[in-house]
């Protein structure tokens, strides 16, 4: 990125696709990336080629997750090479087809922006995934987007954990945007969900078009949440849960979690406290497809990240 | 018997036999995690009570129903198990490539009855979640089983922060598909809103409650006590209602409303807004009476055709009862057998 006058100049996004049914069961991207792409109109944008997709087209048919393997695990530089072609698990193959039309990843030609679309059963509301602290083009757009719907909240979650970080879908573009709107269950249509994740793309590919136009973005403050680390269910000797989200932390996305304070329950009533080191903000709390990935939640904290001013080159 | 205005009112004490054998049956729907987690606890708790227990004169079996989509965490696994309990299904040959499901309702139907026979557990409580807003729910086939509606009472007045209803399927012994139309009584205990896949600690909380208040009425009426006779409200399913689809694809093409969403229960009149289009647009419930909506939004009815359902609300006037004597109870018998030789 180079720099003029103190803004970083950025090429233009000219290519942003958004990717629907990654997890075929998250209803809201599924049925946003249906709706346009019978008609686009509505993601149009002046100077902006805009993709709708649906990335695992199986798993959506069947409303699952996944067939043989995440699919947005799956974009490991080892999966991205793999040979074995029809041999690969389903979600392998689709992975080294998304990288041929969206990439391929860490390359020139990959495309621009990249908004990934999901649900979660966790009462995180509306929540922007930013996959590095650097990214002064996804901070700033994140940035209009927060202001743009205020008074409602979106949060933003930054996941640059060096074990915890995963390889998305998205991550094939230069800047990788996730979406994630909750609370909803797996396999359900809830219309007010639907609505919000709406709103935040109408309001990302405004940013999007007034960049490309030559708009300049001062510099600002981004508050973010930091994944910290990943906290698993109590279980026993076979692995079993023995323990359920306590019900003081149920739904409790974004609040403070503080040492001594209830994290779990059993199934037989007892309460099992927190002892971290200090005040933690959990999100990813009771999240449906994280029991086999060993997940309750996921523990963030505070940070301010600070985005230089943008423009096109 | 004595009537007035239509309401029945008992003037004596109906005597039932009395109930020695109950089901709990959790995991029907493999994905439906209270009541897995629920009878998994209760299986393990059941090995360090038997040691001690002789005379326990009520036996409970806790059931496990659909081991395999459990360990998938799925609805099922070839079929829905909860509606392969009709006559027809149950008897008759089936194929050895035969659904799992259809394999295990067999079983089920061995260990639990055989329906419709003596034998039969007397009593089947089958755990479900639902992702639709639905507090506590007991759903059963009769708006007169006097012990499945005397439970409910008794569970009513033991809960405050619970909300409760009670839904009557109008459907005949014959047809009825559950696995709850095994035992001589049955009622599924339907818990919500729970996503599927996850396990909510107020909703494994309210069903643990619900079970164990269900497992003591049975022993207090086992022991002899009367029962006061009084009023059930009664939810009696009429209809149900698809979302609008697109005549090609089948996909939906449009959402619950968002003012009828999560609003089970709350009465719903011709030309309320009913659903929300992709493209903003509201339509409206053409019923020609009011109907109290239930089961709205939830995930597995989608496959089904139903967006929701509708209930009529009706006050069902309930008799006092106790359980029969050991008298009573040969009576009985010695009537049955003679029936059956007619």
């Amino acid at each position: 990125m180079s720099s003029c006058n103190n803004s970083a100049c950025l090429n233009e996004a000219r290519r942003v696709a958004i990717f629907g049914g990654t997890h075929g069961n998250e209803m809201s991207g599924v049925t946003l990336v249906n709706l346009w792409v019978k008609n686009s109109a509505e993601i149009q944008r002046k100077g902006v080629e805009t993709k709708p997709f649906i990335t695992n087209p199986k798993a959506v048919e069947k409303c699952t997750r996944y067939v043989d393997t995440d699919l947005n695990r799956a974009f490991t530089p080892e999966n991205l090479s793999a040979p074995g072609g029809d041999n690969l698990p389903y979600e392998v193959q689709r992975a080294q087809e998304i990288n041929r039309i969206f990439g391929p990843k860490e390359s020139p030609d990959a495309y621009d922006v990249i908004f990934d679309l999901h649900n979660t059963t966790s009462n995180m509301g509306c929540t922007l995934i930013l996959e590095s602290s650097n990214d002064h083009f996804n901070l700033q757009m994140m940035h209009y987007i927060k202001k743009a719907i205020a008074p409602a909240s979106c949060l933003v979650l930054l996941n640059e954990h060096p074990l915890l970080k995963y390889s998305t879908s998205r991550s094939v573009a230069k800047h990788p945007v996730g979406l994630e709107v909750g609370p909803q269950p797996q396999g359900v249509l809830r219309s007010n969900i639907f609505e919000a994740m709406r709103v935040i793309l109408k309001h990302a590919l405004d940013f999007i078009e007034l960049f490309n136009e030559g708009m300049e973005f001062p510099p600002c403050t981004v508050e973010a949440f930091r994944v910290l680390e990943r906290i698993d269910y109590p279980r026993d000797a076979n692995g079993n849960i023995i323990a359920m989200v306590h019900p003081n932390l149920q739904d409790c996305d974004w609040e403070p979690l503080n040492p001594g304070d209830p994290m779990f329950q059993t199934f037989d009533g007892k309460t099992i406290h927190y002892h971290g080191s200090g005040t933690v903000y959990p999100t990813f709390i009771n999240e449906a497809a994280y029991y086999e990935k060993q997940q309750a939640f996921v523990t963030t904290r505070r940070e301010a990240l600070v985005a230089s001013a943008i423009r096109k080159v | 018997l004595s009537e007035t205005k239509g309401e029945t009112k008992y003037t004596c004490v109906v005597c039932l036999p009395r109930l020695p054998r109950v089901a709990v049956c959790g995991g029907t729907h493999g994905n439906e995690l209270s009541g897995v987690y629920l009878v998994r606890e209760l299986l393990k708790a059941e090995k360090k009570v038997m040691e001690k227990e002789e005379e326990e004169p009520l036996s409970v079996l806790m059931v496990l129903s659909n081991p395999r989509a459990m360990q998938q965490c799925r609805r099922y696994v070839d079929t829905d198990l909860n509606r392969c309990f009709t006559h027809a299904k149950l008897n008759g040959p089936i194929p050895d490539d035969a659904p799992y499901e259809i394999i295990r309702s067999r079983e089920l139907n061995a260990t639990l009855g055989p329906k419709g026979n003596p034998e039969a557990v007397d009593l089947v409580c089958d755990l479900h979640n639902t992702t639709a807003n639905m507090g506590l729910c007991f759903i059963a086939y009769s708006d007169c089983d006097w012990i499945c509606m005397h439970i409910f009472r008794h569970l009513q007045a033991s809960t405050n922060n619970v909300p409760m209803r009670y839904i009557h399927f109008d459907v005949s012994n014959k047809e009825s598909y559950s696995l709850d139309s095994v035992g001589k009584h049955g009622f599924a205990m339907e818990i919500g809103p729970q996503p599927h896949g996850v396990v909510r600690s107020n909703i494994y909380t309210a069903m643990k409650v619900g079970v164990q208040h269900m497992l003591d009425w049975v022993r207090i009426f086992n022991s002899g006590t009367i029962f006061e006779g009084g009023c059930v409200d009664v939810f009696t399913m009429i209809k149900h209602i698809d979302y609008p689809r697109d005549s090609e694809t089948r996909n939906i093409t449009a959402a619950i409303h968002p003012q009828v969403q999560d609003r089970d229960f709350c009465l719903l009149h011709p030309e309320d807004p009913l659903f929300q289009t992709f493209s903003g647009e509201t339509l409206r419930y053409k019923g020609n009476e009011p109907l109290y909506p239930f089961f709205i939004n939830e995930c597995a009815y989608y496959e089904k055709g139903i967006a929701l359902s509708l209930a009529r609300k009706r006050r069902v006037m309930i008799p006092a009862i106790r359980v029969q004597t050991e008298q009573q109870q040969q009576a009985n018998k010695q009537e049955f057998a003679s029936e059956e030789e007619e």
